[in-house]
């Protein structure tokens, strides 16, 4: 049976008999899909110090207890109802938003949906082996932090599908559980999410742009005007926010330790002849990361962003910001490649919605970049990181087919096979990576050498608190 | 607002007399009384209100009128049978108005060969002058033809060489596929503007006989009193009287006795609603006459019937309809057995094929249909037809298991399969035992139609112990979907609000493309053909363009065309 305790929610669960009896079938199979699929080798034994959110205030969502990872308490939340919504923007601007799913739109907004929810447990799936190769607890709990949440995300979708989708809904809710990340007969939707991640540094570069590409759905999402579709993806991105920080301080963190090994080696030494992770490693990894999820945003020109945006489904991330909610006219000058030569042709905005949001995710990319120089900056190094150029390794849209360089000039294909692994990540650099994280750092307070400890640890505690700890 | 219920004495263009077992219809168009003043109705030509009137002859000749047995149809007009289709009636008309009085048109003409085939009622078509387009096309729906060989009076199809589009009543299906004339022959007759007389329309089997202007009218008495001997009809009458139905009117909705059509111009929907019989119902064909109009088995199906043409004709931007069947499941039932008890009894067998040409009105209606199966309804027997008409059916799943849909001999018969002589006649044999009063234009029943894939399951459906429940019907196919109480208002909700918003057009061409599956027949022809290429050609600047066929007929030069072909 299925409990409104032991699900916490803000959807009257205990009075919604639809929502509950999709769930008596669901969650025993979500059940078996985390022993099967989730964190391996910590599902029995194990206690995790996490946070679970019991409601959407403040003091309900910093809720830490110590839990063994099956027995988390997945939720069902939206965000707060904002007093006599609108719809910003297409063709429905200034209605009032949508509490039920129009008829017209459902087969559009349960593919959002799916897509959206597809990446959840995907990245789960993708992060399943990372806990053998931790480089210390506090690392290893915020992988299961983000990996239990990415859960309840996937719930989210799930909570949308079961309550506004019919059968279909149930039906799609449970195929969201039978794709597998990798899987050749039944892979995850978007290519991003079928990679492994099998080392700390694609995780963190994962979880800062990937996470990020996350985070712009969201945001656009949240602009629906299917209303719960609004709160329940603004309440996702509170946790979202988490999930980058995971990334960021991740990648700072590993920076710092590759500064002082730099120091300890003179400067011109090789970092990795200590153990350490190099900076031209590094950047390869945020190239690969970067592009990857560049193309999570799809193609520049685009008839279903358009057709989203024109129904309202989904709209620009912060769209208040802009002054045109309709843009039945406007334009948007898109940079493309043609002959050999790159020029620029205006297209219809509404078709560039997809560019636009890709716009957004640059800046804030970029403005993680910067923090990150800043750690170099610090230890008076003159290297710096940088953002690839968006045509760079792109497999979606109109620069897929071509090659460039990370500064955006075109390489033929002779010299990007010649130049690739400058740029991107070898099979030796995986190798290495693998290598110095073989060996699992499971002491409390203690670092692998790659990286350098937080600065402070979680919800007050200490860094040498014990994060997670096996069952007395 | 067009209506579709008129009586003889209120006909403007056509007079009705009766001579024993013979009676004649004879046209004479009032110029001035068509639907509009923009057009002049010359030379017996006409729209839609010349053929209500026909239309409704022919009602009033099967059910009022016994006692006849043969109707020759012909024309008052001095040397002009009848002129076809007004031109500038056609010229000035939207595209949907051409559709929907193309699609009435050829209705009333397969109902002419629909009472030959099944009333033993037979037509005769005396030419007694000028035939040509819809006139010949009338003539050719007709059993057989006589052509007054005046050395003037021809038959001919000239729409293609002279308005650049196609005759519109199933003329030349009929030409080759009914009358068998030779496709070289046809296409030769297709592209004369002045047609065939005499010997030569008789050798290309164009007409069956000509006469001379002298032995004309004797002939054609002579001929229609040979076609009443072989009817099966009765001897004398009486017949019943087929009354105005007297709906209520009003923005929101058209209400009969036991049908009802709320619109709702908002949404683009309607809801189509047919009550089962209430009270007792005649149980004997005698009791039936006694009762007659107000039998339910002929006054629900005529309401329905006239539900269905108003809204075609006057509803045109409600594309979605949900249809319920309400009340007393058993009463219908037992109104089916009371028919199929004594369908050979000629009132029995007129209502049965009313219901059945109902039924045909339903399913070449280019609305989308729904039904929606709740608790209380009475989708059973022949009021089922209307859910197996439908394009799709939601039944609501009750846990109780009350909402049920039955069977009865009217979606099909079960007969003992005969000792077989070869595997070919087993399967002929089980089809006969399947067929069942209700057929389609493509000559199967419904669940012929839906079960194509496992014919042999029908006559276990058919042999049901009962009613089924949703989860019975949903697993036998009966129904398309069956969704409990927690997913129902969503579910037929988000249905119809979906189907409402896709493109009109590709809804009707989806539609009729799916709702007849199997056997092609001439009737499935004349419609698709009419669909596919009339349509079509309508639309064409060759025909309606500033400079097009059919525009530029009657005025100052030539059409100009677009010579590319496709
Ligand atoms: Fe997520
Ligand atoms: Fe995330």
């Amino acid at each position: 049976m299925i409990s409104a305790e032991k699900i916490p929610n803000n959807v009257n669960l205990s009075g919604n008999k639809r929502l509950q009896r999709a769930l008596e079938h669901w969650q025993p199979k979500y059940i078996q899909w985390w022993r099967d699929m989730g964190p391996q080798g910590f599902q029995d034994y194990h206690q995790v110090y996490v946070r679970t959110a019991v409601s959407v205030d403040p003091e309900g969502w910093a809720h830490f207890e110590y839990v063994k990872l099956p027995e988390y308490r997945w939720g069902i939340f939206l965000a707060d109802p904002v007093h006599d919504r609108r719809i910003g923007f297409g063709d429905f601007f200034g209605q009032p938003v949508w509490q039920e799913v129009p008829g017209e739109f459902r087969n559009q907004l349960r593919r959002l949906i799916v897509t959206q929810g597809d990446t959840e447990p995907a990245s789960v799936e993708q992060q399943r082996l990372l806990g053998q190769r931790c480089p210390s607890l506090y690392d290893l709990r915020n992988l299961f932090q983000v990996n239990v949440e990415e859960g309840r995300h996937l719930w989210a979708m799930v909570y949308l599908l079961h309550s506004y989708f019919g059968r279909d809904g149930r039906d799609e809710a449970e195929e969201l559980l039978e794709r597998q990340s990798g899987n050749r007969d039944k892979p995850r939707i978007l290519q991003a999410f079928n990679e492994p991640i099998d080392n700390w540094l694609d995780f963190f570069m994962f979880t800062m742009f990937t996470d990020r590409d996350g985070k712009s759905q969201l945001m656009s999402l949240s602009e629906s005007s299917l209303d719960p579709l609004s709160r329940t993806t603004r309440f996702m991105l509170t946790e979202e926010a988490h999930h980058m920080f995971v990334g960021e301080t991740g990648v700072a963190r590993i920076l710092e330790r590759t500064c002082q090994l730099m120091k300890e080696a003179g400067f011109s030494g090789d970092v990795r002849k200590l153990g350490g992770i190099d900076l031209p490693t590094i950047q390869k990894h945020l190239n690969q990361w970067f592009s990857l999820s560049l193309d999570l945003h799809g193609g520049e020109v685009s008839s279903n962003a358009a057709s989203y945006f024109a129904n309202g489904l989904k709209g620009r991330a912060k769209e208040e910001t802009f002054g045109d909610h309709l843009i039945t006219n406007s334009h948007y000058s898109i940079e493309f490649f043609e002959n050999g030569k790159a020029a620029t042709k205006d297209v219809l905005m509404r078709h560039a919605m997809n560019e636009i949001l890709r716009d957004w995710y640059v800046g804030d990319c970029a403005a993680g970049i910067e923090r990150w120089n800043r750690v170099l900056e610090q230890h008076g190094m003159s290297d710096r990181l940088t953002l690839p150029d968006r045509k760079f390794n792109r497999n979606i849209g109109m620069y897929s087919g071509f090659h460039f360089d990370p500064h955006g000039a075109p390489v033929s294909n002779n010299d990007w096979e010649r130049r690739r692994l400058e740029w991107l990540p070898s099979v030796a650099d995986s190798e290495y990576l693998l290598s110095i994280m073989a060996t699992p750092i499971y002491e409390p307070g203690k670092f692998a050498n790659y990286i350098a400890p937080p600065r402070r640890g979680i919800n007050q505690q200490s860094i040498d608190f014990e994060y997670v700890r096996t069952e007395a | 607002m067009i209506t579709f219920e008129t009586r003889p004495d209120a006909y403007h263009h056509w007079k009705l007399t009766f001579d024993g077992p013979v009676a004649t219809l004879s046209m004479d168009v009032r110029e001035d009384a068509g639907l509009s003043s923009d057009y002049r109705l010359k030379l017996n030509s006409y729209d839609l209100a010349v053929d209500i009137e026909l239309a409704d002859a022919l009602q009033r000749l099967r059910f009022e009128h016994p006692e006849v047995h043969a109707v020759i149809v012909t024309s008052l007009k001095e040397r002009i049978f009848c002129a076809g289709a007004n031109i500038m009636m056609l010229r000035g008309s939207s595209h949907g108005a051409k559709v929907n009085f193309c699609k009435f048109t050829n209705e009333t003409r397969l109902a002419m060969e629909d009472a030959s085939a099944h009333s033993g009622l037979k037509f005769l078509a005396a030419l007694n002058g000028i035939c040509a387009g819809g006139g010949y096309e009338l003539a050719l729906a007709c059993d057989e033809i006589l052509l007054v060989d005046d050395g003037n009076s021809a038959v001919s199809l000239p729409e293609a060489p002279l308005l650049g589009v196609l005759p519109g009543t199933g003329g030349l299906t009929r030409l080759v596929d009914k009358r068998r004339v030779r496709r070289d022959l046809a296409d030769f007759f297709s592209t004369l503007v002045e047609g065939v007389k005499g010997k030569r329309a008789v050798e290309w089997r164009l007409v069956d006989a000509v006469a001379p202007r002298s032995r004309f009218k004797d002939g054609v008495q002579a001929r229609a009193r040979e076609l009443a001997a072989a009817s099966d009809r009765p001897a004398s009458g009486p017949g019943i009287t087929l009354k105005p139905l007297n709906p209520t009117v009003t923005d929101a909705a058209v209400t009969y006795s036991a049908v009802t059509l709320a619109l709702h111009r908002d949404k683009r929907t309607a809801d189509l609603t047919v009550h089962a019989p209430a009270g007792p119902q005649p149980a004997t064909p005698e009791a039936m006459l006694a009762a007659g109009d107000q039998f339910w088995a002929l006054r629900a199906f005529r309401e329905l019937d006239d539900a269905l043409l108003r809204l075609r004709v006057n509803e045109l931007e409600v594309g979605t309809v949900v249809i319920r069947a309400e009340g007393d499941r058993d009463a219908v039932l037992a109104v089916d057995r009371t028919l199929v008890a004594h369908q050979s009894h000629w009132l029995v067998r007129e209502i049965i094929h009313h219901m059945k040409r109902t039924l045909k009105r339903l399913d070449l209606t280019a609305r989308s249909f729904f039904a929606f199966i709740e608790p209380g309804s009475a989708f059973a027997g022949s009021l089922f037809e209307l859910a197996l008409a439908a394009d799709r059916s939601y039944m609501f799943h009750d846990d109780q298991e009350e909402n049920v849909v039955a069977l009865s001999p009217m979606n099909g018969r079960l007969r003992a399969e005969g000792a077989s002589a070869s595997p070919a006649e087993a399967r002929r044999d089980r089809m006969r035992a399947e067929a069942g009063p209700l057929l389609m234009s493509n000559g199967l029943t419904r669940l012929q139609t839906r079960f194509l894939d496992r014919p042999e399951t029908i006559a276990g459906l058919l042999a049901h112990d009962g009613p089924f429940n949703a989860g019975d019907a949903e697993d036998a196919g009966l129904v398309t979907f069956a969704p409990d109480e927690i997913d129902w208002d969503d579910e037929v909700r988000v249905a119809v609000e979906a189907r409402a918003a896709f493109s009109p057009d590709a809804m009707t061409g989806l539609e009729a493309n799916l709702r007849f599956a199997g056997p092609e027949t001439m009737e499935t022809k004349i419609f698709g053909r009419l669909t596919a290429w009339q349509n079509w050609i309508f639309q064409r600047p060759n025909a309606v363009g500033a400079k097009g066929a059919l525009q530029s007929y009657g005025q100052q030069g030539r059409p100009e065309f677009d010579w590319k072909r496709t």
